[in-house]
C-alpha cells in the first residue's frame, strides 16, 4: 500500500483532517478517563460489607415514653419479633450498621505507650492509635448478622454491660493488622485512656457504617453491650424472600406490644435498601459517565463516517480513474481504511496525551487517583476498531464505484 | 437578502437529511447534557432571598485554643458561635438587627385523636429572626425580645403544620405539645422555605428541609431541648458539653446591615470583641481572624455544590466541546463540497461577506434546531435529577432565564462551530474552481 498518495490528498484536507483528529483525540482523553471513574466508581460500590446482606432486615423504633426501662423493653420486642413466622433470629442494636451512616467511633490504642506518644503529637496520625467504628448489640449478634469468626470466640453472658466501657471486645482482621502489625492480637488489651480492653475474638470482615479511605474501612470493633436508648434499631435474620413480609409483620407486632413509639417507614429496610441507598449517588454517576462514554464514542463514529462519506462523493470520480487504471476493490478499500487509520492514529496518540493531561487535573482537584497506564493501550485499541467500524461502510461504497465513471464525466 | 439565505439554508439543509438530522442529534445532546448540568449549578448557587441577601451578613469568631487541630472530614467548630459569644454579639446591639438560632427536632403530640404523635423540625430563634429574614405571617406576628428575656413559651408554626395540627381554623392562641412541654402559638407563618436554608448548620440538609415551627432560644435552652447540628466542643472539663459554656459551638448568628459603612463599624467591632476576649485570656488567637461573611460569600464559603455535580458538567461541557468539534468538521466538507457553487455565487458579484452570511445563518439553523431538541434533552435531564434522592433534586426545575439561555448557548454554540467552515468556504478563489465545473 503506497502512503504517499494519501498523505497528499490528507495535504489537501488539512483543516478538516485536523478537526477530525481533533475529535478523535478529545474523544480518547475523555472516554479514558470516564472509563477509569467507571472502574473506580463500581470497586466503591462493589465493597463486601462482611454481613449476609441479602438475609437482614432492619427496623428502626423510637420510645416516646419518659422513663420506662428501655432495656426490658427490647428484650420483650426481641421476644416477639423472634416469635414472628419466618425470623431465624433478631438482635437489638443502638444504632449502627454498615454503611448506614449512624456511626460512632472510639479513639483506640495498642497500650499506654502508643496512647502517650498520641497525646504528645497532639494528634493520632503516627502513634499506632486507631479511630475504629463501634458495633454494639444484644447476644446473637455474630450469629445474626452472619459474620465469620476466624480467631477466639463469641461474648459470653456474663461480659455484657448495659453502659459504660466493656471489659472485652472482638475485633475485625483489619483492625487487628492495624493495631498490632505483626503480632497475634488475639489476647492482648486495647487502651483508650481510661480503660483497657481485651480482645477475645476476631472476625473477618465488617465494614464502618460510614466509609472513609479503602484502608480503614475495615476498622471495626464490637462491644458486648446492650443498648440502653430509647431508639433501637432490630436487626432480623430470615430467608430473603420472607423479608418485605417479616418488615411488615415486625412493624405491627412492636406497635402491638408497645403502641408508645414511633416506627419511621423510612428506616424499615431490607438490608439491601440501606446498602443501596448509601451507594446511590455513585450509581447514578456510573449510568451518567457510561451514557456520556457512549455517547461521545457515538458522536465520533458520527463524526467518522459522515466526513468519509462526503469524501467518498466528491472523489468518485477519482476513484473511477483509479479503478480504470487497474485498482481492484481492494485497493480503494484499503485506501479509504489507511486513510482514516492514519488521521484516527494522529488523534490517538494526541488523545494518550490530553487523558494524562485530564487525568492530572481530576487528580487535583477531585482526588482521584492515578490513572494506570493500561488504560490508554485500551483506549487506543477501542478507538482504532471504532474508526474503522465507522469508515467500513463508506469505504465498501467508494470500492463498488465502477471504473466507467471515470469515461461518464469526463 | 436574509430571508433568501434563510431559503438557501433551508434547501440546503433539506438537500442533505441524514446530516442535518446527525448534526441536529449532536448538537441536541451537547446542549441537552450541558444544560442540565447548568441549571442544576444554578439552582445550588441561587440567591436564597433575593432583595435582601445583600444586607445580611454571618459573623465568624475563632474562639479555638491554638493547639486545636482541624481533623480532616470534621467540621470546623469555629463556623458556629458558643453560646456566651452570641449572646455578647446580641446584647451589644450593634447591627440593625441580629439574631442566634439553632435547629432542632421535636415530638409533636397532636392533641386531636386521629393523629399519632410525630416529629418535626424547626429553629430555636431570638426575637429579630422574623424581622431580618422577612419572614412572612399569615396570622400573628413573631415574638419581642421581652418574650426573649422573659422565656415565654411561644411559639410561631408554619402554615403547613398549623394547617396539620388544626385544620382550617388558625391555632392562634391555643396550644400545642412540643416534647413534653406546651406552647402557645403567636404566629403562623406563610411558606417560607428560602433555597437554600442559608443561616442552618453547615452540615444540615440545605434543600430539602423547612422550618415547620420557631421557638425562642432561651427557652429550648432552658429546656433543654435535643438540638440539631454539629456541637463541637474542645474543653477538657465537664463544662464542655453543657450547652452554654464557653467551649462548645453550636449556634448560628446572622446580623442585618444596611450601608457599607455599618458593615465597615461592625467588621472592626469584631476585632475589638476578639481583642477583648483575648486580652481577658478566654481566645488564644489573632483577634483578626474574625471575619464576616455576606450571605453569598457565606454560601460560597460552605461549598454547598456537590463535587459530583461539578464533574457532571466538566462531563457535559467537555461533550458538548466534541460534539461542537464534530459539527465544525461536518459543516467544513458539506461547504467545501459547495466551492461551485459559492464560486459561481463570487463570480456573480456577491462579496466574502455574503457568503459568510449566508453560510452563517445555514449553521445558526442547526443551532436552534439542536437547541430545541436540547430543551427536551435537558427537561428529561432534569426529571431523572428530581428522581434522586439528594437533598436539591426537587429543584432542579428550568426557568425562563434558562429556557431561553438553552436556546441562546445552542444558537452560540452552532454558529461557533460553524465560523471556522464558513470562514475557509469563502476563501475559496472562484476562478480555479469555476475551471473545474
Amino acid at each position: 500500500m503506497q502512503l504517499r498518495p494519501i498523505l497528499s490528498t490528507l495535504r489537501r484536507h488539512k483543516l478538516t483532517a485536523t478537526l477530525l483528529t481533533l475529535q478523535v483525540a478529545f474523544t480518547c482523553a475523555i472516554v479514558c478517563n470516564v472509563a477509569f471513574m467507571i472502574a473506580n466508581r463500581v470497586q466503591r460500590i462493589s465493597v463486601p460489607t462482611g454481613i449476609a446482606e441479602n438475609e437482614l432486615s432492619v427496623i428502626q423504633s423510637a420510645s416516646i415514653e419518659k422513663g420506662g426501662n428501655p432495656l426490658a423493653q427490647h428484650t420483650t420486642d426481641l421476644a416477639s419479633l423472634r416469635a414472628i413466622d419466618g425470623v431465624q433470629s433478631a438482635v437489638a442494636v443502638s444504632y449502627s450498621m454498615p454503611l448506614n451512616q449512624d456511626e460512632s467511633t472510639h479513639g483506640t490504642c495498642p497500650s499506654k505507650q502508643a496512647l502517650d506518644r498520641a497525646m504528645q503529637l497532639n494528634s493520632i496520625k503516627g502513634s499506632g492509635c486507631v479511630e475504629p467504628s463501634v458495633y454494639d448489640g444484644t447476644p446473637g449478634l455474630i450469629g445474626t448478622l452472619g459474620l465469620r469468626l476466624v480467631a477466639g470466640r463469641d461474648f459470653q453472658p456474663d461480659e455484657y454491660v448495659s453502659a459504660g466501657t466493656p471489659a472485652v471486645a472482638i475485633i475485625t482482621r483489619a483492625l487487628a493488622q492495624h493495631l498490632y502489625p505483626g503480632k497475634q492480637a488475639l489476647g492482648q488489651s486495647m487502651y483508650d485512656g481510661d480503660n483497657y480492653i481485651r480482645i477475645v475474638g476476631i472476625v473477618d470482615k465488617l465494614l464502618r457504617p460510614n466509609l472513609r479511605k479503602p484502608g480503614v474501612d475495615g476498622d471495626s470493633m464490637i462491644w458486648p453491650q446492650r443498648p440502653d436508648g430509647s431508639s433501637v434499631l432490630y436487626a432480623l435474620r430470615s430467608a430473603p424472600q420472607d423479608r418485605q413480609r417479616v418488615l411488615k409483620a415486625a412493624a405491627a407486632t412492636l406497635l402491638k406490644v408497645n403502641p408508645n413509639r414511633l416506627i419511621n417507614s423510612h428506616r424499615m429496610q431490607t438490608y439491601m435498601q440501606i446498602r443501596a441507598e448509601y451507594f446511590q449517588r455513585d450509581t447514578t454517576m456510573i449510568s451518567l459517565l457510561l451514557a456520556s462514554a457512549l455517547g461521545l464514542l457515538f458522536v465520533s463514529a458520527l463524526g467518522i463516517s459522515g466526513l468519509a462519506n462526503f469524501w467518498v462523493q466528491q472523489r468518485t470520480r477519482s476513484i473511477g480513474i483509479r479503478r480504470t487504471l487497474g485498482a481492484t476493490r481492494g485497493d480503494i478499500l484499503r485506501y479509504f481504511q489507511t486513510e482514516n487509520f492514519l488521521i484516527v492514529s494522529a488523534g490517538i496518540v494526541l488523545g494518550l496525551l490530553l487523558a494524562v493531561l485530564l487525568n492530572l487535573i481530576l487528580m487535583k482537584h477531585y482526588e482521584l487517583p492515578r490513572l494506570p497506564l493500561y488504560y490508554l493501550p485500551i483506549g487506543a485499541l477501542v478507538l482504532c476498531a471504532l474508526g474503522q467500524l465507522a469508515v467500513l461502510s463508506p469505504a465498501r461504497r467508494a470500492a463498488v464505484v465502477p471504473p466507467v465513471v471515470a469515461t461518464r464525466s469526463v | 437578502m436574509l430571508g433568501y439565505y434563510l431559503g438557501m439554508a433551508l434547501h440546503s439543509l433539506a438537500r442533505n437529511k441524514v446530516l442535518t438530522a446527525l448534526m441536529v442529534l449532536a448538537i441536541g445532546l451537547g446542549i441537552g447534557a450541558s444544560m442540565t448540568m447548568i441549571t442544576v449549578l444554578h439552582v445550588l448557587t441561587d440567591d436564597p432571598l433575593p432583595g435582601r441577601s445583600s444586607q445580611l451578613f454571618t459573623p465568624h469568631l475563632d474562639p479555638l485554643p491554638l493547639n486545636h487541630k482541624q481533623g480532616g472530614d470534621n467540621p470546623d467548630p469555629a463556623d458556629n458561635f458558643t453560646w456566651p459569644d452570641a449572646m455578647a454579639l446580641l446584647k451589644a446591639q450593634r447591627a440593625a438587627r441580629q439574631a442566634a438560632m439553632a435547629g432542632g427536632t421535636l415530638l409533636v403530640r397532636p392533641a386531636s385523636a386521629g393523629l399519632r404523635p410525630f416529629k418535626v423540625d424547626g429553629r430555636y430563634a431570638t426575637a429579630d429572626f422574623f424581622a431580618m429574614f422577612g419572614v412572612p405571617f399569615e396570622h400573628g406576628q413573631g415574638w419581642s425580645a421581652a418574650d426573649d428575656a422573659a422565656r415565654a413559651h411561644v411559639v410561631v408554626l408554619s402554615g403547613t403544620l398549623d394547617r396539620k395540627l388544626f385544620g382550617n381554623a388558625s391555632g392562634i392562641g391555643q396550644a400545642v405539645r412540643l416534647g413534653d412541654h406546651d406552647f402557645r402559638v403567636i404566629g403562623v407563618t406563610a411558606d417560607w422555605q428560602p433555597k437554600s436554608m442559608f443561616y442552618a448548620d453547615p452540615g444540615a440538609q440545605h434543600y430539602s428541609d423547612a422550618d415547620q415551627f420557631f421557638l425562642p432560644l432561651p427557652v429550648a435552652v432552658d429546656l433543654k431541648l435535643s438540638i440539631n447540628g454539629h456541637q463541637s466542643s474542645w474543653g477538657k472539663n465537664d463544662d464542655s458539653n453543657n450547652l452554654t459554656g464557653a467551649t462548645m459551638t453550636w449556634l448560628q448568628f446572622w446580623v442585618q446591615l444596611d450601608s457599607p459603612a455599618q458593615v465597615q463599624a461592625y467588621r472592626q467591632f469584631l476585632v475589638d470583641y476578639s481583642a477583648q476576649q483575648r486580652a481577658l485570656g478566654r481566645f488564644e488567637r489573632p483577634p483578626t481572624d474574625a471575619k464576616l461573611y455576606s450571605l453569598m460569600g457565606w454560601l460560597t464559603h460552605e461549598n454547598l455544590v456537590p463535587n459530583d455535580v461539578r464533574l457532571q458538567l466538566w462531563l457535559a461541557l467537555g461533550f458538548l466541546f466534541v460534539c461542537m468539534v464534530n459539527i465544525a468538521a461536518l459543516l467544513l466538507s458539506k461547504f467545501l463540497r459547495r466551492s461551485g457553487e459559492i464560486s459561481v455565487r463570487r463570480a456573480l458579484g456577491a462579496r466574502r461577506r455574503d457568503i459568510f452570511l449566508q453560510l452563517g445563518i445555514e449553521s445558526a439553523l442547526i443551532g436552534v434546531a439542536g437547541g430545541v431538541l436540547g430543551l427536551v434533552i435537558a427537561q428529561i435531564g432534569l426529571w431523572s435529577v428530581r428522581h434522586r434522592p439528594d437533598d436539591y433534586a426537587q429543584m432542579a426545575q428550568m426557568d425562563m432565564p434558562m429556557l431561553l439561555g438553552t436556546l441562546a448557548l445552542a444558537i452560540v454554540a452552532s454558529v461557533l462551530a460553524g465560523l471556522l467552515p464558513a470562514w475557509r468556504a469563502c476563501r475559496v478563489p472562484p476562478a480555479l474552481q469555476l475551471k473545474t465545473l
